[in-house]
């Protein structure tokens, strides 16, 4: 008998400390990832804000309205091609920073790995103004660094051109250093008698990394891929802050669109569209690359 | 050994480059108005002044949105504390009916971004009156689900016979949470809290959808307004910049361990 309230008391005291944050979850977390749903079936807008009455059930009007839309597909060209050239500069950055810092000749290596860490702590807009301002085109840091190498000065952020590469040249700076570290831990796991040993049998440096570190540390470069696109999908501070979507749309993310939809114009049901389209993107592509991965046998 | 020297010698050069965006801001913070606006680009100040911070003070308010910040941040912090150690906790040792599938759903929406729902999160805290009010920023610190799996993580390790020693000399189960479980818990206590504090500082989407009023605008928000009337002033902003940005990277450096162990506690195990 007293082992059985003791249960029930162990049942209780779980259903209490796990309560307000479950409660949490679901009312600000769940409850509103479904309600992005229902409403994007809906053309809630700004004349429902006001008054609920003129919200209307309209099927699938937003999405077809979307797939109509030239500047949602600007939206989702933009987005890709972060994607695109995004995910492999920062995979490969972040492999080679970690693998400098991990090598075993290197000195003080804990203070590397910080210093390298370090702009992934700051404040993004922050950093984001101090980028403005070393792009810029007479005075700042990066034409004059190019300048020495013969380069012309590059209007960074003025040119349609330029300004998707020079965010992404910033996102990269600001976010190596994280999959940096998840790297160098899975470095540190490989095995050293296995490389080794492929020195001893007189396999270059590529040859070692090729054959043994990367198959070894695979389902991580798998785990930074996900981790990078899911980043890349969801850029908006970056391009709020630097180009304000600009010039000629250039760099507006379906974040930013989405953004735009919902509190620039009030077009609720409509950017709730949006948002559901990049979650489905975000599933997409994780998917795929998980069945690639398990294809090629990383993991 | 010469390969080694070289090697540290290559990993300073990219160190210094890498670190080269942030000694350039606070070098031009310092720098008079218009002093950076030169080719060649000066690297540091002819005369360090520290007018720009006493305009950002007393002309831009900048103290009171540091405040708020500081405010949003702290509150978020303890909050989310509060709402996640009980449950990271009761995930990984107590049994309850459902505790498993309810956990299995947690991981399945760590695949869900939170920007997702934030149309209809802001419909919702507009209809509970928490729009454009501090408590409205603070909303979605509480739903932390990461900070579930890190403290449960933790909590895994610690062993149950313990748990049952202290039941059987009668100790409530609250008792069990707090005279047992929160002091072997501590690591992971100034990681999550250090997570949540730079999480929520550095935040920028979330506060500037729910923040209109000026006077509650955080850091970030506060300067990403400014920047756009100031694009000119390039030594007011990087003043701007470093009050912001400065306080967390101290922070991070001060606490990095914690920080480090703490990211790859989630990413690679979680």
């Amino acid at each position: 008998m007293r082992a059985l309230s003791r249960t029930r008391q162990e049942a209780r005291a779980g259903w209490l400390m796990t309560g307000p944050a479950l409660t949490a979850i679901g009312l600000f977390f769940v409850l509103p990832a479904f309600a992005s749903l229902l409403l994007s079936f809906t053309d809630f807008d700004i004349y429902s804000l006001a008054n609920l009455s003129n919200l209307r059930f309209i099927g699938l009007e937003n999405y077809e309205r979307l797939i109509g839309n030239p500047l949602f597909w600007q939206a989702m060209g933009n987005t890709m091609w972060f994607v695109i050239i995004g995910v492999p500069l920062l995979v490969a950055t972040s492999l080679l920073a970690a693998l400098l810092v991990n090598a075993r000749t290197l000195r003080w290596r804990p203070l590397w790995r910080v210093a390298l860490f370090a702009p992934f702590v700051t404040t993004l807009v922050a950093t984001a103004v101090v980028w403005n301002y070393l792009l810029h085109t007479r005075y700042g840091l990066i034409n004059y660094g190019l300048g020495k190498l013969g380069i012309g000065p590059v209007d960074w952020l003025g040119n349609p051109k330029t300004a998707l590469p020079a965010i992404l040249l910033f996102v990269t700076w600001k976010t190596f250093g994280y999959n940096m570290v998840i790297f160098l831990a899975a470095l540190q796991s490989v095995p050293r008698d296995l490389e080794d040993a492929a020195r001893v049998d007189g396999a270059g440096a590529w040859m070692r990394f090729r054959h043994v570190t990367l198959p070894a540390i695979a389902p991580t470069v798998l785990l930074v891929g996900i981790l990078t696109v899911a980043g890349m999908f969801q850029l908006f501070a970056e391009p709020y802050v630097m180009t304000q979507g600009g010039p000629a749309r250039s760099t507006v993310t379906v974040l930013y669109f989405m953004f735009e939809e919902g509190f620039k114009w009030w077009n609720l049901g409509s950017g709730s569209a949006v948002a559901f389209i990049l979650f489905l993107c975000i599933l997409a592509v994780t998917l795929v690359q998980l069945k690639v991965a398990r294809r090629a046998g990383a993991i | 050994m010469i390969r080694g020297r070289l090697l540290t010698l290559f990993a300073a050069l990219i160190a210094l480059l890498v670190l080269t965006p942030l000694i350039w801001m606070v070098a031009v913070s310092f720098m008079a108005p218009g002093e950076a606006a030169q080719f060649p680009p000066p690297l540091f100040p002819a005369q360090p002044t520290l007018a720009n911070y006493r305009t950002l003070f007393a002309d831009y308010g900048v103290g009171r949105y540091m405040a708020n910040s500081l405010l949003i941040s702290s509150l978020a912090t303890v909050l989310a504390l509060l709402f996640v150690v009980p449950a990271g906790y009761a995930f990984a040792k107590l049994r309850f009916n459902g505790r498993d599938a309810i956990f299995q759903a947690l991981v399945a929406a760590l695949v869900v971004p939170g920007q997702i729902g934030m149309l209809p999160l802001y419909l919702e805290l507009k209809a509970m009156g928490l729009v454009n009010s501090y408590a409205g920023a603070l909303v979605p610190w509480l739903a932390g689900i990461f900070g579930i799996f890190l403290v449960r993580q933790f909590c895994l390790s610690i062993p149950t016979e313990l748990l049952e020693a202290a039941r059987i000399d009668g100790a409530s189960e609250r008792m069990i949470l707090r005279r047992i479980i929160l002091p072997t818990l501590k690591p992971v206590l100034i990681t999550l809290a250090l997570f949540v504090f730079l999480g929520s500082w550095n935040d920028f989407m979330w506060p500037l959808i729910v923040l209109a009023d000026q006077h509650l605008y955080t850091l970030p928000v506060a300067l990403a307004a400014l920047s756009r009337e100031h694009v000119q002033d390039n030594e007011l902003m990087m003043a701007g910049s470093v009050v912001t940005t400065l306080p967390v990277l101290l922070l991070f450096l001060a606490l990095q361990r914690h920080y480090l162990d703490g990211l790859l506690a989630g990413s690679v195990k979680g």
